[in-house]
């Protein structure tokens, strides 16, 4: 591209550093949306008093999940850009393979990436749009005096299913992978890393990855082996 | 010490390659990996077969230009260049997997000999201080911190082997580049240049079909001289920096 | 024939200022109409391309290696000497010029080595602006060690890497001349050949040695930058492609031959360990600044290990012989007190070729972390190649051949015999005589490349306005053409059963007994009978496979080989002729009854030039006595 942005955001660095840029955005929402979640523990009133409070943003929410949606395809699309650059630098390749250094978790970003992407459609279906089981629409629960969609409920019974809950846990699993690499690899990317630093951004990245994974996991966990919210009827 | 090696024959870039398995039959522990070449060609020649070209000079680890790829490993096991490989690192029996560095900027000139300018190229863009012979003012005059000195030297001490390129899974050229922009960028010297350069280096990079990093780090895991992907995190800061001020059209 | 040096007038330190002063200067429009073939392209070739190109004229550079960063200055470790004084310990521009020309046994040119120290100092200067990251103290200015055959502290040096950090100066400032497009450059690229017209050196004729083509380059001058012979050897700790073609091809063209015996032997090398061998490793000098070298005094404890020989059983034979330069004396005589003790079957290690090189006493003194900031690379290197930790064990070392004094001859324009054909660094034979001290290669190659030439050719230059550059069309290309396609033709056709490098092996193994750290008339002699006879097998028996149109290293090897047959042959020659003993060329007839080198100034104060007759004949000396002005004669003594 000719505009001056363009010539740096297609760069090779440039590429890369829109995919940690973005990578940041969908961390942080990724470390937001357990925080919302977390109130599960609370019991019933707290989550569905938040999911309130979500909706009631009325467009802004529309924004940020359109804003949401934009950051994914630019993950993905210049991710793909990159991909499709380093196949054409590497035509012939070695006989031997021995990967060098690399761990399994930066070498399984691209797979682990786009199972995520599966699943976060399928999340989305199941537990926004309602598209798994349509009677999830219907649940509903009085809130201070107000009828409210019973989220609480709609989550107990979507984990009780263990087909649910065991592509819930693998799936998280596999988000945990992708930020074993991507949140210790993003400040190298974005140039902040050094000699010094670059082992405690890894570390640091990794143990953020699987607390994350085991705050998500702790629900599909809890509903299904230790029966939590097990007074909910269908 | 006896091994079999399956080594990468090709005639020319355009022409395809193929492997070939050969002996290598009583070669000492002491013997460094080319000299076991030499040993395997001095055979071939003997059985009028032409013997497997492969890029060498130096022999002491310092020229860069040996660059063999040995069992999907650019320089083989070991940190240190092709040439400082003995084969003591091995065990008898091995059979042994030979290929030229592979990367699309690198053609294959024959077998294991390829076409490194690329990395000429990158230098011509601007890997280097603009200064005219005679010009210099005194060597002391700029005093220059111990350690920046040293770590300057550190980035300095690439031999432009291009293992790193080889090793990458993208075939990228970030540690060699970074490198280059790390010397230069470091020194008191270097810094009016510093923003043209590190534009000038990346580009021509990219222009030249190499890859993108991934921070898979293998190319600081093969490098000969030891230089830290840290350089390649000095170069996105300043790269960014040059292009923002690129973008917003200060000087550079 | 009479061999003018050219010279200038005047005192020896007023020389050179007077010769720039009066020096012929060409106009930047005239620069832009000449065009310069150099070829090499380390730090002597290097630093000509990227200055001349600076300067505005039109350079066409060649080298053989795949890119100009791998020249092999590059595997210089241990300095480059400057007469900065930074140390305040009493150096200086005359002090630097006397070491050096006694370090030589007297034996090269005042003038031009004057011009070398005096240059010395612009170099750093100059390497420092190009950003070579110098080895610095805390305070921030640049730091000097210590080296052989010195007093002074002058010697800069960039960890065990010096002459990489130096050549990738050269290299970069280089690149920004081809990026300027004022140099061509052309890697991979091999000269076989210099034409002459009218006497004139004019081009040169290359194979491209990816294509097998061969072609022809017209340039108004000639620069060889292409370094030394000490390949001659087989095995020396020249990087395998180093060769000797491109002087040699210019001496069959007329250029003379300068003191081809006078070749280095360097005193700290990792010791042979077998036949397969390809090459030597050499371990810098530097490490002598810390290091003691000693052998065992009785031949009984030759086969113990160092640590079970106790300290009175040792014998620290340079500190002995040599008392106050001690581990630091001069790499002959270092590398002959070596090559005795091991004789007096002394030596340790496989083949006992070898001495101990020990730092326990430094370790003990400085710290083990101090050792290793200064020498890292170089231990790690050792145990690579050996397996053994040095600093847990005292290295071995033994000598091995390192740089050749010996070159073109030329004159104080750095021009030789044939009227444009300027001869730089390692490869001429001006400023070291019969030995050169350490870190002293490095300042000649760059000292030649950035600071004189630029100022000399143009002496040449100046004579050539007006004369139309010649063709590569031209009869005398055409002609020099057909040579050099018959000879590889020659070579593919032999069809022989004995591999290139089995040649190699023998003439170097020939010429290290015959002509290498100690030699005889009747050595010389038998060498001098044997070389035809190899040289005749070569070129009946030889097995080059393959075609001349591809890249094919047999071949290019097997025309290197081809000429090395015919050099070591001067090189006897040379040897032979001069009867006394200096600096590297040791005869033995000529010792001291305790071994040291006789010198015989009365009679062979003198520079060697040989001249080619023709093949198969006996080549002739010139003479270009050394008229020394300034230094007077002595013994050279370093006890």
């Amino acid at each position: 591209m000719d505009l001056p942005l363009g010539k740096w955001l297609f760069s090779s660095l440039g590429k890369k550093l829109v995919v940690a840029i973005t990578g940041i955005i969908l961390v942080s929402f990724v470390v937001g949306h357990l925080l919302g979640n977390l109130t599960f523990f609370f019991g019933p009133d707290l989550i569905n008093a938040y999911a309130l409070k979500l909706h009631a943003l009325g467009p802004l929410l529309w924004v940020i999940r359109l804003a949401l949606l934009a950051t994914v395809v630019l993950h993905i699309g210049f991710t793909m850009l990159v991909w499709k650059e380093n196949q054409a630098a590497r035509p012939q390749k070695y006989a031997v393979n021995a990967p060098i250094q690399t761990t399994i978790f930066a070498r399984t970003m691209r797979l682990t990436g786009l199972i995520v992407l599966a699943f976060i459609a399928f999340h989305l279906a199941h537990f926004t749009l309602h598209l798994i089981n349509p009677s999830y629409a219907t649940l509903h629960t009085d809130l201070d005096g107000q009828q409210v969609h019973d989220v609480y409920r709609m989550v107990v019974l979507g984990f009780s299913n263990p087909f649910v809950s065991g592509f819930y846990i693998l799936s998280l699993a596999l988000v945990a992978f992708h930020l074993s690499h991507g949140i210790g690899s993003l400040f190298q990317t974005l140039g902040l890393s050094s000699q010094t630093l670059r082992p405690v951004y890894e570390a640091t990245g990794r143990i953020v990855a699987w607390a994350l994974f085991a705050g998500y996991a702790a629900i599909p966990v809890s509903v299904l082996f230790f029966g939590l919210g097990k007074g909910v009827r269908p | 010490m006896n091994f079999t090696l399956r080594v990468w024959r090709q005639n020319g870039p355009a022409e395809p390659g193929r492997f070939e398995e050969y002996p290598a039959l009583d070669i000492p522990a002491d013997a460094s990996f080319l000299e076991m070449l030499d040993i395997v060609n001095e055979g071939l020649i003997h059985k009028g077969v032409e013997p497997v070209q492969f890029d060498h000079d130096c022999r002491e680890g310092i020229c860069g230009t040996c660059s063999l790829t040995i069992d999907g490993v650019p320089h083989g096991p070991g940190r240190g260049t092709t040439c400082q490989l003995y084969m003591r690192k091995f065990q008898d029996r091995d059979v042994i997997t030979i290929e030229p560095f592979r990367a699309a900027p690198f053609p294959v000139v024959r077998d294991l000999a390829v076409d490194r300018r690329a990395f000429d190229r990158i230098i011509q863009s601007g890997g280097f201080i603009s200064e005219r012979t005679g010009s210099a003012p005194d060597a002391n005059a700029t005093p220059i911190p111990k350690p920046t000195a040293d770590f300057a030297m550190d980035a300095a001490a690439c031999i432009g082997c291009a293992a790193c390129a080889a090793a990458c899974p993208n075939s990228s050229a970030m540690l060699f580049v970074s490198a280059k922009i790390g010397h230069l960028g470091l020194l008191p010297q270097g810094i009016a240049e510093k923003n043209r350069r590190v534009l000038n280096l990346v580009r021509t990079m990219d222009e030249e079909g190499f890859g993108n990093c991934s921070n898979y780090y293998a190319c600081e895991a093969v490098c000969p001289a030891g230089i830290p992907a840290s350089f390649i995190a000095r170069m996105n800061r300043e790269y960014t920096a040059a292009s923002v001020k690129e973008a917003i059209g200060a000087t550079l | 024939m009479s061999l003018d040096p050219k010279i200038p007038a005047g005192p020896l330190d007023q020389k050179w200022t007077h010769f720039k002063n009066h020096a012929k200067l060409i106009s930047p429009a005239n620069k832009r109409k000449f065009k310069i073939l150099i070829v090499g392209s380390g730090l002597a070739g290097g630093a000509a391309a990227a200055t001349l190109g600076e300067q505005g004229f039109n350079i066409e550079c060649f080298c053989y290696q795949d890119s100009p960063r791998r020249a092999h200055s590059i595997a210089a470790q241990g300095g480059i000497n400057a007469a900065k004084n930074y140390q305040n310990d009493g150096d200086s521009v005359y002090r630097l010029f006397y070491d050096t020309i006694k370090g030589g046994d007297f034996r090269s040119r005042e003038a031009n080595v004057y011009r070398l120290a005096e240059v010395s100092t612009s170099i750093i200067d100059q390497c420092v602006a190009q950003g070579v990251p110098f080895a610095r103290e805390y305070g921030g200015l640049l730091a000097n060690r210590s080296f052989g055959g010195a007093q002074v502290s002058r010697t800069f040096y960039a960890r065990g890497q010096t002459g990489q950090q130096l050549l990738l100066g050269t290299y970069q400032a280089l690149s920004a001349q081809v990026a300027a497009g004022s140099v061509k450059m052309f890697p991979r690229t091999e000269m076989l050949d210099l034409v002459l017209v009218d006497g004139h050196a004019k081009g040169i004729v290359v194979r491209d040695m990816v294509t097998g083509e061969i072609r022809s380059h017209a340039g108004d001058a000639v620069l060889l930058c292409t370094g030394g012979y000490g390949n001659v050897f087989y095995l020396s700790t020249n990087a395998k492609g180093c060769n000797v073609s491109a002087t040699y091809r210019a001496y069959k063209r007329g250029a003379l031959f300068a003191n081809p015996c006078y070749t280095q032997i360097h005193p700290t090398c990792i010791p042979v360990s077998g036949e397969y061998q390809s090459k030597l490793t050499l371990m810098s000098e530097s490490l002598r600044n810390d290091g003691r070298v000693w052998a065992p005094k009785r031949k009984e404890d030759a086969g113990k290990l160092p640590q079970e020989i106790p300290e009175e059983a040792r014998d620290y034979f340079l500190e002995r012989k040599y008392p106050s330069y001690g581990n630091l004396a001069p790499r002959d005589i270092s590398s002959r007190s070596a090559k005795e003790a091991c004789d007096e079957g002394r030596g340790v290690g496989p083949g006992g070729l070898g001495v101990y090189l020990d730092f326990a006493d430094s370790i003990n003194r400085l710290t083990r972390p101090v050792i290793e900031e200064r020498y890292s690379n170089l231990f790690e290197m050792y145990e690579n190649i050996t397996g053994e930790n040095a600093y847990e064990r005292p290295m071995r070392i033994y000598p091995a051949v390192h740089y050749t004094m010996g070159g073109l001859w030329v004159d104080y324009n750095l021009m030789s015999n044939i009227p444009g054909l300027h001869v730089l660094g390692e490869a001429n034979f001006s400023d070291h005589g019969a030995n050169r001290l350490g870190a002293s290669a490095l300042m000649q190659g760059l000292a030649d490349g950035y600071f004189v030439i630029p100022y000399t050719i143009g002496e040449y230059l100046s004579t050539q306005f007006g004369k139309p550059r010649p063709q590569t069309t031209d009869a005398a290309f055409q002609q020099t053409e057909r040579e050099v396609r018959g000879r590889v033709q020659q070579l593919l056709d032999i069809k022989g059963s004995r591999t290139v490098d089995s040649f190699h092996r023998e003439l170097g193994l020939l010429i290290w007994d015959k002509c290498g750290m100690a030699r005889d008339r009747a050595g010389l002699e038998s060498a001098i009978q044997r070389i035809p006879q190899l040289r005749e097998e070569f070129w009946k028996t030889v097995s080059v496979l393959g075609k001349g149109e591809t890249f094919n290293q047999s071949l290019e090897k097997a025309g290197r080989v081809a000429d090395f047959l015919e050099f070591g042959e001067l090189m006897c020659r040379d040897a032979l002729d001069r009867e006394e003993s200096c600096g590297g060329h040791f005869r033995t007839e000529y010792q001291t009854p305790d071994g040291e080198a006789v010198r015989d100034d009365a009679n062979y104060h003198f520079v060697s030039a040989w001249r080619h007759e023709g093949d198969n004949v006996p080549p002739t000396r010139l003479k270009e006595p050394l008229a020394y002005e300034h230094v007077k004669l002595a013994t050279r003594s370093y006890k």
